[in-house]
């Protein structure tokens, strides 16, 4: 299995690269750059302005350009970003950290909701539990990420539960250590609940039909001939196996859900990389939304590695090799 | 000797939508203590079933009994509560299946599987040690590596051995064989037989060997079942049987036996298809098929009649052909 | 019946063979019994007529505006001495707040004269197929938004462009999908790695950064046919990876069935392998993805269109409308706005009805 590890790690550096370079590539077809709007700007004058982007290589090629950055960022330096005026890496990492935590706070909801959920759907099938899982699984499904976002700021707008849209409040700085963190919580709530809406029908689904599945393999008939109690046969026999396919769909959940972030985040104001890929996308800051999309694609292809890590663990015929 | 094993006019349905197909037609056959049955027939004759149902492991929504007995150890198993069928399972009776492959769990260690029947029925006895000596009493070598392995990690030979084991763990008085050899290479099925008449012999167990193939009946059986269509066809001793078939079909199958020495000709086939549930003939259920046929058999439903002592056929013409 | 022993038990059964259905025949009729699949195509077909015939349904212009009205809510008809009538309403305390003028009722007809409009795209018709006739009764059955047009209509027009979004998409995503995939799968080699190495660095990048990327290489504001076709294409181009990716799954395996080898032996080109015997192989799967994909391109629309990157004011789409909804403030207080929310979501809810009942149909295990 080590060597299988190693194998998948090593993969994962040329796509991060391919990745790069794809999104440098499509930054330099990108008509007009930052300076093409601060040569709007009467107050600059053409030299300036030519100093400026020469600080920044902004008028070598882009492959040369993609050099510039690929060395810096190999030293871990993100590079500058000029419409925040700050060193990017803060900046990213600390987005990053935002976008990983809803990311994962729904990965949490979802899962821990939908497994439970899709087992009693299928051992209690055709019932009425079944089909109101089946029920919440199709609106789950099909109720848009949008729709369902400005559902919630809306009830947190009338209700006043919960605090409507960012991060954290106005007061944080002002907050010790243990507030700060529930300030936190209360803000991730409604972001990680909407999140996790459409990711849980999924799974849901996915259980209960791996679960029937199972229940028809003839392992379960041996198991029942032992004189295994049926309680046993579900949730030792059955659940192991039946559970295995679905660590295939949790790096593709992963991926969904960096995307499905993206809208959050810009709806509910939570500052993550999606919203600073918008923000950069706008203030037409292309180094700073190379450095965003490399990141979402850095956590995707870290999100698909761990589901590798668990199914090759989890599968004795993997793991053995 | 005592019985073990009654069956009194067993019936079993599956229901398919709005139809009701019979599996089993008004089986009955004994099995006394420490007799060997062979059950007889093509695919879909209905002896898995049958089989299946000694320990009531047939799921009964989709199946049912509308008729019939079945007395294991003189109480009956269809009326039996789930506590005690946990207890005859495995305790009574065991079984071993046709497919080791898909029989036993991919996710469990082959010691595991064993211990938990010993764990379920001979709790004293769930050692390591104990199930070292049973993977020697069914000729795995070197046993004591062996526990820690996988299924998918041992020879089909062995898979079913370790079945066998697993089995014999809770000391059953029945040992059900469903086709025990058929997914076996020639050479591993010559092994796995002897090594079932060897055990069969040291503890004095019933067996109920099930099976398509003529050929082992001889080695194997004390008595024999024919069965067709859902319906016992002919009931005797084995050699009995072998050298003097009364039923048609049973004629037909040994017919169609290939023999080592007989001058070239076509392989004996017996022409036309067994018929599918619910599309049987109104009277003989063999009749389209039968060499002897007569006017009569198209319309009358022949008994199993014992014609002989201890022979029992079923067919109008049986003393007469 | 005779018995002759010369006749063989064969020749002795009925002739009566059982008659085979084609696999298309099968999966129709299995189709047929899953109530929910067909609920759901049922609807489709009655978003797609209402689709069609939008702006003939659709009482108003979706670029008409009232000043007078703005931000009013739902304004149903009711049953007023025995004909169906809508209440006019006026300005009352506060802004944007109305109240009904007590007594004043328009009649509703159906098929009035209204604005002029394009039926069908073809030829100018000023029918419609209900109305009040009376410019000063105005009943917007779904109230209006903030620059006072009936959401209403905006709804039917832009429906239109969400549902054909679907349509054209899957095409483009499918058709790229199966030609490359199968290419890859069935060639295999350096071929194959090039290919997979590719899709899988597409589907490394979480779609909507990879879709808002693409969609900044292009101007901010294009025509709308332009951008119109613009969505499609990027979508598509960041969907048909997974496709081909599965679709080169099911080359690989169907390229060493036997059927391949015999065709391979009579000489038919690959070309010919390819298109006539691997890729019809792929059908089942591609017709159920291909209706479970559908929703992408409605809420890949959606999202670009609310985030200000889509379709542009003043057309109607489902997306710009949503936009209007980002103030919370509006939002609140006029909830009506979500009605192209609530669209969406059918929308969406048919199509997973319907793929999921052609996935079962197609499931021949079961």
């Amino acid at each position: 299995m080590f060597s299988y590890l190693v194998k998948r790690l090593l993969h994962l550096i040329p796509i991060l690269l391919g990745v790069s370079l794809l999104t440098f590539f499509l930054g330099a077809l990108t008509p007009g750059d930052y300076y093409s709007q601060l040569a709007l700007n009467p107050q600059i004058s053409p030299e300036k302005l030519a100093q400026l982007r020469a600080q920044r290589h902004a008028d070598r090629p882009w492959y040369v350009r993609y050099g510039y950055w690929l060395a810096s960022a190999a030293r871990g330096d993100l590079g500058y970003s000029v419409a925040y005026k700050t060193e990017a890496s803060g900046l990213i990492f600390g987005r990053l950290w935002n976008t990983f935590i809803l990311s994962f706070a729904a990965t949490v909801l979802a899962w821990g909701v939908a497994i439970p959920l899709g087992i009693w759907a299928a051992v209690n099938k055709d019932s009425w539990v079944d089909r109101l899982c089946s029920l919440i699984a199709f609106v789950g499904l099909s109720i848009p990420d949008v729709l369902l976002a400005l559902l919630a700021l809306m009830f947190a707008a009338s209700t006043g539960w919960f605090p409507v849209g960012g991060a954290q409040s106005s007061l944080y700085d002002l907050m010790t250590p243990t507030q700060q963190f529930f300030d936190h919580i209360k803000h991730l709530i409604l972001p990680a609940i909407v999140l996790a809406a459409s990711d849980l029908a999924g799974i849901m689904r996915q259980m209960r039909s791996n679960l029937l599945d199972t229940l028809r393999a003839e392992f379960v008939t041996t198991a029942r001939a032992k004189g295994v109690p049926e309680g046993w046969v579900i949730y030792k026999h059955v659940l192991r196996n039946a559970i295995n396919p679905l660590l295939t769909i949790f790096g593709y959940s992963l991926a969904g859900l960096l995307s499905g972030a993206f809208i959050v985040e810009n709806i509910m104001a939570w500052p993550g990389l999606g919203r600073l890929t918008m923000e950069a996308l706008f203030a037409k800051d292309y180094d700073l939304v190379v450095d965003s999309v490399v990141m979402a694609a850095a956590l995707l292809v870290a999100g698909n590695f761990v589901a590798d890590l668990l199914l090759a663990w989890s599968d004795p015929r993997i793991r053995l090799k | 000797m005592a019985t073990l094993l009654e069956i009194k006019n067993l019936k079993l349905d599956f229901i398919a939508g709005e139809r009701r197909l019979r599996a089993v037609d008004d089986v009955s056959f004994t099995i006394a203590a420490g007799e060997t049955v062979c059950l007889v027939g093509e695919s879909g004759c209905g002896k898995s079933v049958t089989a299946l149902s000694i320990a009531r492991l047939v799921p009964t929504p989709p199946a049912n009994y509308p008729g019939g007995e079945i007395f294991l150890n003189g109480r009956d198993v269809l009326k039996m509560s789930k506590q005690e069928l946990r207890d005859i399972r495995g305790g009574v009776v065991s079984y071993v299946f046709q497919d080791p492959n898909a029989s036993l769990n991919p996710v469990f260690r082959v010691g595991t599987q064993i211990k938990e029947s010993l764990k379920l029925h001979r709790p004293e006895k769930a050692t390591d040690a104990e199930v070292i000596r049973l993977l020697k009493l069914v000729g795995i070598p070197a046993p004591e590596s062996r526990i820690k392995d996988y299924p998918h990690q041992m020879s089909g030979g062995m898979q079913q051995r370790v079945m066998i084991a697993m089995a014999l763990a809770s000391e059953p008085k029945l040992l059900v064989a469903d086709e025990p050899t058929t997914a076996l290479d020639v050479t591993i099925q010559a092994q796995i037989l002897e090594l079932l008449l060897d055990l069969k012999k040291r503890f004095g167990m019933s067996v109920l060997l099930i099976t398509h193939n003529l050929g082992i009946v001889g080695d194997m059986a004390d008595r024999v079942a024919v069965m067709y269509a859902g319906q016992i066809v002919e009931l005797a001793p084995a050699l009995d049987l072998l050298r003097r078939p009364l039923h048609p079909y049973t004629k037909a199958l040994m017919n169609s036996v290939p023999k080592l020495g007989a001058k070239h000709q076509r392989l004996a086939a017996i022409g036309g298809n067994v018929p599918s549930l619910g599309n049987f003939p109104p009277g003989c259920r063999f009749f389209p098929r039968c060499p002897s046929a007569q006017p009569e058999c198209a319309n009358t439903m022949p008994q199993l009649v014992e014609v002989e002592p201890n022979r029992w056929v079923r067919c109008l013409y049986a003393n007469s052909l | 019946m005779e018995a002759d022993p010369n006749i063989s038990a064969m020749e002795a059964l009925p002739a009566a063979a059982p008659a085979i259905a084609s696999p298309w025949r099968i999966f129709w009729q299995r189709l047929r019994r899953q109530k929910i699949a067909l609920a759901g195509g049922i609807i489709l077909v009655i978003l797609y007529v209402i689709a069609f015939f939008a702006s003939f349904i659709a009482p108003y212009n979706y670029e008409r505006q009232d000043r007078d009205l703005i931000f009013i809510g739902p304004m149903l008809p009711r049953v007023v001495g025995g004909h169906l009538a809508v209440q006019r309403y006026e300005q009352s305390t506060g802004l944007f707040k109305y109240a009904p003028v007590a007594g004043d009722w328009g009649r509703v007809h159906f098929f009035v004269r209204g604005d002029q409009h394009m039926f069908l795209g073809l030829f100018p018709s000023t029918m419609h197929l209900f109305g009040t006739g009376d410019p000063k009764r105005p009943i917007y059955l779904l109230g209006t938004d903030q620059f006072g047009r009936d959401i209403f209509s905006r709804l039917l027009y832009g429906s239109q462009i969400s549902l054909s979004i679907g349509l054209i998409g899957i095409v483009l995503r499918f058709g790229l999908g199966m030609i490359i995939g199968g290419i890859s799968g069935y060639f295999g080699g350096a071929t194959d790695t090039v290919i997979m190495r590719l899709c899988e660095l597409i589907m490394s990048i979480p779609a909507l950064y990879l879709i808002m990327s693409l969609r900044a290489t292009f101007p901010a504001s294009l025509s709308s046919t332009s951008i119109y076709l613009l969505i499609i294409v990027i979508l598509s181009l960041v969907g048909w990876a997974s496709s081909a990716r599965v679709i080169r799954g099911m080359a690989l395996s169907l390229r060493e069935r036997p059927f391949v080898l015999a065709a391979r032996v009579l000489g038919q080109s690959d070309w010919w392998i390819v298109t006539r015997h691997i890729l019809p192989g792929t059908f089942s799967y591609v017709i159920v993805a291909a209706t479970l994909s559908v929703p992408y391109y409605i809420l890949g629309e959606v999202v670009l269109s609310f985030l200000g990157v889509g379709i542009q004011e003043p057309s109607a789409s489902w997306g710009t409308m949503l936009s209007a909804a980002q103030n919370v403030e509006y939002l609140t207080n006029y909830p009506w706005l979500l009605a192209p929310g609530v669209a969406i979501f059918i929308t969406v809810l048919a199509f997973n009805f319907l793929g999921d009942g052609l996935r079962d149909a197609a499931d021949t295990k079961t």
